[in-house]
């Protein structure tokens, strides 16, 4: 009998382009991970139209054996409901970083939700710029030491972390699905991104996960303090949970009746 | 489903931009993307009163960075997408349209200049010629044409979706603000009719059938990894571009032969270009006139051709001298002395040319 030495991929994965080219530790092959068995178990492969951003996210243009769009940083979003208006059989996705979300590209995201456009957005949050070498992004942490705030995050002069989630609950109509997950849960996280996507699916509204990751290489961080900061830290500040789920309200509509 | 917007021929007395809606619903095109800016907004008035009927689609953005990046999202999806603009919008717009550039998508985008820098003159200029053909952060991959009156604002604008869909590159049609607003006669026609052929526009993504099964996925990147792999990929785009000038590029020249002065002009420009050389030939003037269609590609031999010993080139434009840098570019190592008529933001008239070259003859 053989055994094999590494876990299944899931079937959406394009092997060809494997191993990823993300750095050891780095959360985004986890969060995509998630998402690949999400698109398997919802059989969706052949509808899924898949855009990444620029930063590390741009690592993921050839990471699905589905259709994928590499965008501009921040713009992820208004290419995948340009595409969503001209063909709404397609299940479009639009994965990022928290750099390309919550600073560029919120443009983009707060009138797609306040449109309820019905497109699924997915982030990594791993609170700094990668890709670009560690410096602040918007959901760098109070104190937390990056490149461009060496002495730590100082929320006097830098603001408080943004808080997606919580942002895009309050601006998006009914039928909406809005939830944060992390890397530290995975079963969760995959259920969080599989109700994105029925949401889609079924045509209710904008969908969007956050999910919390973690950069070693950019936190400077060893095993146990990149899991530290992920598992205990972040949560702190970036609650997980889901914050909109118009499934919940379905049933809560059902016991109210 | 839907009727034909327009069968046999139409005669019509409109503004610009309801040319341009019109020419839009003639040409097939599926779906619209745009935010609002002056002078273009009525494009997407006419636009989004006649779509019902013809089961088309329209989307207001949130900016023109949206409006771009969503009219690539169309494009990638297999329709006819266009967008239309102005000014300080045509600058947000270069980034999507950089794009388009880079993954060869037929994005038609409607220009209608207004005055510039900056926010300047809801009205009129010349002034975003530089821009639309050379913007973005390339080397401007793009097809440029300049109708100078309503009707071929409705050709050319039919002819844009064709080029862009068989060539792939982003296709523009440079009016202005004077052309935009003015009413003037044009006639509608089916472009079919008229032995049109459309070129059928192809999904990049969502193609039948399930990726790594039945077929390869369309992956699709802007970002490279090293320098000789971009440069490998730019010189297919200019080879592309080389082989297809000759195809696109088009112009007008009149009484050329003889003239001392040959009158350079595009655009609305233009008709006064032409009225000039009319009158002073009626006066026994040797004046003539070039006229780039085509701003990118230019005609560059066929001008080079006229710009001979002895000759002066007069360059009209409401621009400083934008126009100008393409012509020099065109017929440089040519001897013509080059006489420049520059008015940034501001119409030029018959009896100014006509003074003008008076003035140097």
């Amino acid at each position: 009998m053989s055994v094999s030495p590494q876990p299944a991929m899931p079937k959406s994965w394009r092997v060809e382009s494997k191993p990823h080219k993300f750095c050891p530790g780095c959360g985004h092959g986890l969060v995509l991970k998630c998402l690949g068995e999400a698109i398997d178990e919802l059989g969706i492969q052949d509808r899924v139209v898949f855009g990444c951003d620029i930063g590390c996210s741009l690592l993921s243009w050839d990471f699905f054996n589905c259709d994928s769009v590499q965008t501009h940083h921040g713009r992820t979003t208004p290419v995948m409901t340009g595409i969503k208006r001209a063909n709404p059989d397609l299940i479009c996705i639009a994965y990022m970083g928290d750099g390309g979300g919550y600073a560029i590209g919120i443009g983009g995201i707060v009138n797609a939700a306040a449109r309820n456009e019905k497109v699924t957005v997915l982030l990594a949050n791993n609170t700094v710029y990668a890709m670009t070498g560690g410096q602040m992004s918007p959901c760098t942490m109070p104190g937390q030491k990056v490149e461009t705030a060496p002495y730590g995050r100082d929320p006097e002069a830098t603001g408080m972390p943004t808080q997606g989630p919580e942002m895009i609950s309050a601006i998006t109509g009914d039928g909406a699905y809005v939830a944060r997950g992390t890397t530290a849960n995975m079963r969760q996280l995959k259920g969080y991104i599989k109700k994105a996507l029925q949401t889609q699916m079924e045509g209710k509204g904008f969908s969007f996960v956050e999910a919390l990751a973690a950069c070693p290489t950019n936190w400077r961080t060893n095993a146990e303090k990149t899991w530290a900061f992920v598992e205990k830290e972040m949560p702190q500040y970036y609650k997980v949970g889901e914050k909109k789920n118009p499934f919940e309200e379905k049933k809560e509509a059902q016991q109210n009746g | 489903m839907s009727e034909k917007p327009i069968t046999g021929e139409k005669r019509a007395f409109m503004t610009g931009n309801e040319v341009v809606a019109w020419a839009a619903l003639a040409a097939g095109a599926d779906i619209m993307y745009g935010y609002p800016i002056t002078p273009q907004n009525e494009i997407m008035h006419y636009w989004t009163r006649q779509i019902p009927k013809y089961g088309r689609k329209f989307l207001q953005t949130e900016d023109e960075l949206s409006a771009g990046f969503t009219t690539v999202g169309g494009v990638l999806a297999g329709l006819k997408a266009f967008t239309a603009t102005a000014g300080p919008g045509n600058t947000l717009m270069q980034e999507p349209l950089s794009m388009a550039e880079m993954m060869r998508l037929p994005v038609v985008t409607v220009v209608q200049q207004r005055g510039g820098p900056s926010t300047a003159t809801v009205i009129y200029s010349q002034q975003e010629v530089t821009l639309t053909t050379l913007g973005g952060n390339g080397e401007g991959m793009r097809v440029v044409y300049s109708p100078s009156n309503h009707q071929e604002l409705f050709d050319y604008t039919i002819k844009s979706f064709n080029t862009a869909w068989k060539y792939r590159f982003p296709t523009f049609v440079l009016g202005d603000g004077y052309q935009a607003k003015m009413r003037e006669s044009v006639t509608l026609y089916d472009p079919e009719e008229k032995g049109i052929t459309f070129v059928t526009p192809e999904r990049y993504v969502g193609k039948p059938g399930t990726p790594g099964v039945d077929r390869d996925p369309g992956h699709y990147r802007n970002t490279y990894n090293t320098e000789e792999e971009l440069f490998e990929v730019l010189q297919q785009h200019f080879a592309d571009f080389e082989k297809m000038a000759p195809e696109v590029i088009e112009y007008s020249q009149e009484s050329v032969e003889d003239a001392d002065v040959i009158i350079i002009g595009h655009g609305v420009v233009f008709r006064g270009v032409r009225d000039a050389v009319k009158e002073l030939r009626e006066e026994g003037l040797k004046v003539g006139y070039f006229r780039p269609i085509t701003l990118r590609p230019f005609p560059a031999e066929q001008l080079k051709a006229l710009a001979t010993q002895g000759r002066k080139l007069l360059i009209a434009e409401s621009a400083q001298g934008q126009l100008a840098r393409l012509v020099k570019d065109a017929i440089y190592g040519a001897t013509a002395e080059i006489v420049p008529m520059f008015r940034p933001g501001v119409g030029i008239t018959t009896e100014q040319i006509v003074a003008k070259v008076k003035e140097v003859l």
